[in-house]
């Protein structure tokens, strides 16, 4: 059998979502937030919930995710995204509303931002990418570097002494009573992206419960600042990130 | 029937925004402003109207609320006093560039900094010429009496929607503590879904419909080509509403030698010195900015071809005696009188200051 | 025996040579090519499209959504 007999529209078992518009993602090749965006597209075609969906874009690396998922968005300040996100929950309570947050965006200038929205169980969903660095801005520290991890800002590697330590947000989310569900999980596998799509399914589908807040953490890879090849990147995220920010359910 | 209550500045704040239909409200307790979410709170609008009253984590969080909310076309506001405005203005020039209609309340207190809590006016700077980074203005609403508390909320969205364009009413701490008598708007029902299309639909964030693409809201564009487009229609926005929205007071200028050009409780004081004035025969009058930005510098233009001078009263170092002497360009002597910290004037000290700087100079 | 085939249709403009479909394939038919799209990035091809089973890893993998997928039950062939 020829390929040009495979490749018929009958055969077709995988293709990019119809949430995604046509514009080429600006992000580095091999980036974590293309998988993570395909993935909350894919969810929100499955659920049929295009006209239902806010969504509330960061400032960092994803400050431009409003270019790529075909729903309204809202693009916050630096840190912000929650209040916003918050407010629209709040002001149309059928509506799907998801924050799409960077490490240096939740877990350092929003830190207040992600912890009392979390607290007041708002009914909304987290996705949270944590790369442990400031994409965006050219590879400085972020609060989730880990020790030791050379950035542009910690040129010889994050000191404890100097800078603290890596901020484990999402063990302290868990713990309050506001979150339902909170998970952190990763895109480097096919396995991996399955479990992902699972937990994202998961949690916009609780949106509907009214339960609390929905809080999924990626950890990801960000290639251009680590400075290694995609693939390098994923096996270095495995042997130093996944030891510090393990992988799996924290609550529900 | 007109309903008419005793009530303070800031509780009818909070009573006028649950009348005219207001959607959500999003605040931090600071003095003295506190009592309007402290009313809100007690009257339950979510039961009655259905409006969303929110206590946030902090003023950022709050106005970026308010951001969030406006976003999605609803009549949303929140407020503060001095130094929690200062920390709004992050969220305030974000809604400015994002073009969006919201109500902003500043119940002004002394500064610098942590400053007093009692009544200034030395957010004027702040308020008018932007107050955050970036070119934008605010439209800035300044209330002379809990009447104008109450009618100012309602003009506030209004003009908000009119020009998708963030309000603030600067108030400050005498008038929104002070009680008279108000009457109180009739109830507005709160715009439903098929208003908001109406009004707002061609850019709310409501929900992708198949017939339109999806909104953005935004206030970002990396092609300094295209955001430079944008600033000149804000600019050209500006133009508009300084061309159609100046709204002032005048009281007695018509054959007045000296005008006293005062706003907010400052009005009021200028207002008896203004009587103290002319019972000792001196022909002052008094000028009272309703809207400081847009300013009413055609009328003191207009004055400044036939007056004397101009005495700018304000609780402040001297602020908004800049717009005057711009307005009046030289033509004549333009001072300043204020007291500062959260100090008051009287009305006498406002006609000696009058007589030193203006009348008896050699 | 029905026999599982597959292939691959790589959007090459907007393929960015990220190489994490060629890991993420367990037959080992995508392969990143010499050649270059317009905008320099060596893109995925299928270098043994014989051995593709269409099992869609690439695709789900693919950060920039370029690689559709095909699958097809073949006859046992000759």
């Amino acid at each position: 059998m020829e390929v040009k007999d495979i490749i018929k529209e009958e055969n077709l078992v995988y293709t990019k979502s119809k949430i995604l518009t046509d514009k080429v993602f600006h992000y580095c090749p091999g980036c974590s937030h293309g998988v993570v965006h395909k993935l909350i597209a894919e969810v929100i075609e499955e659920m049929d919930i295009q006209e239902k969906t806010i969504a509330i874009s960061p400032v960092g690396c994803s400050v431009l995710a409003y270019n790529y998922l075909a729903v309204d968005w809202q693009e916050a300040a630096h840190g912000r995204a929650p209040a916003l996100a918050t407010a629209v929950s709040r002001l149309m309570p059928d509506k799907y509303v998801f924050a799409y947050q960077g490490d240096g965006d939740l877990a350092s200038i929003g830190t207040a931002e992600i912890i009392h929205a979390c607290n007041r169980g708002e009914n909304i969903v987290i996705i949270f990418i944590n790369n442990g660095i400031y994409g965006m801005t050219g590879g400085q520290m972020a609060p989730t570097t880990l020790e030791g991890m050379p950035t542009s800002t910690s040129p010889y590697g994050r000191d404890v002494k100097l800078a603290g330590h890596p901020l484990k947000i999402t063990d302290l989310i868990a713990q309050l009573p506001g979150t339902e569900y909170v998970t952190r999980q990763a895109v480097h596998t096919p396995a991996a992206v399955r479990k992902c799509k699972k937990a994202i399914l998961k949690a916009f589908q609780n949106v509907g419960k009214k339960n609390g807040t929905q809080f999924i953490e990626v950890v990801s890879t960000c290639n251009s600042g680590w400075k290694l090849s995609p693939v390098k990147a994923n096996e270095w995220m495995v042997e130093n990130m996944f030891p510090v920010y393990p992988l799996g359910d924290l609550k529900g | 029937m007109a309903e008419y209550r005793l009530m303070k500045g800031n509780e009818v704040i909070a009573e006028a925004a649950i009348r005219c239909g207001c959607d959500g409200y999003f605040g931090y307790p600071i003095t003295p402003q506190s009592e309007i979410m402290e009313t809100l709170m007690l009257r339950k609008p979510w039961e009655e109207t259905g409006m969303v009253v929110l206590q946030a984590e902090s003023e950022i969080a709050a106005i970026n609320m308010v951001y969030g909310g406006a976003s999605c076309g609803k009549k949303v506001m929140t407020s503060s006093s001095s130094p929690g405005i200062s920390l709004k203005q992050e969220g305030i020039t974000y809604i400015a560039g994002a073009e969006l209609p919201c109500l902003i309340v500043n119940v002004v207190r002394g500064g610098p900094g942590l400053g007093t809590i009692q009544p200034a006016q030395s957010d004027y700077f702040q308020a008018v010429k932007g107050g955050g980074h970036g070119d934008y203005h605010l439209i800035v609403l300044a209330p002379a009496s809990v009447q104008e508390m109450n009618d100012f909320v309602a003009l506030s969205f209004d003009l908000a929607f009119k020009y998708r364009n963030p309000v603030m009413i600067l108030s400050d701490g005498v008038i929104g503590q002070m009680m008279e008598k108000v009457k109180l708007s009739e109830y507005k029902p709160r715009w439903t879904d098929a208003e908001i299309q109406k009004i707002s639909g061609s850019w709310a964030t409501t929900g992708k419909t198949p017939d339109r693409d999806y909104h953005i809201i935004t206030s970002l564009d990396l092609d300094s080509a295209k955001q430079e487009i944008f600033n000149h229609k804000l600019i050209a926005k500006y133009k508009t509403i300084s061309e159609k929205e100046v709204r002032y007071e005048k009281i007695s200028c018509d054959d007045a030698e000296y005008i006293l050009v005062a706003y907010g409780s400052s009005s009021r004081i200028c207002q008896k010195a203004v009587d103290l004035c002319r019972e000792k025969g001196i022909k002052v009058g008094l000028l009272r900015p309703i809207t400081l930005f847009p300013y009413p510098t055609k009328i003191i233009q207009e004055m400044a071809k036939r007056v004397k001078g101009f005495l700018a009263v304000e609780m402040s170092a001297g602020q908004m005696v800049e717009d005057v002497r711009l307005a009046v360009n030289g033509k004549v002597p333009v001072e300043h009188y204020g007291r500062l910290g959260g100090m008051v004037p009287t009305p006498n000290d406002v006609v000696k200051a009058l007589e030193e700087k203006l009348i008896n100079v050699k | 025996m029905a026999k599982i085939r597959g292939a691959i249709k790589v959007d090459v403009e907007k393929c960015k040579g990220c190489g994490l479909c060629v890991v993420a394939c367990p037959t080992s038919v995508i392969a990143l090519s010499r050649d270059v799209n317009s905008k320099g990035y060596n893109y995925a091809y299928m270098e043994v499209p014989e051995a593709c089973t269409g099992c869609a890893n690439c695709g789900l993998v693919c950060p920039d959504s370029v690689i559709d997928v095909y699958r097809v039950k073949a006859g046992v062939e000759a």
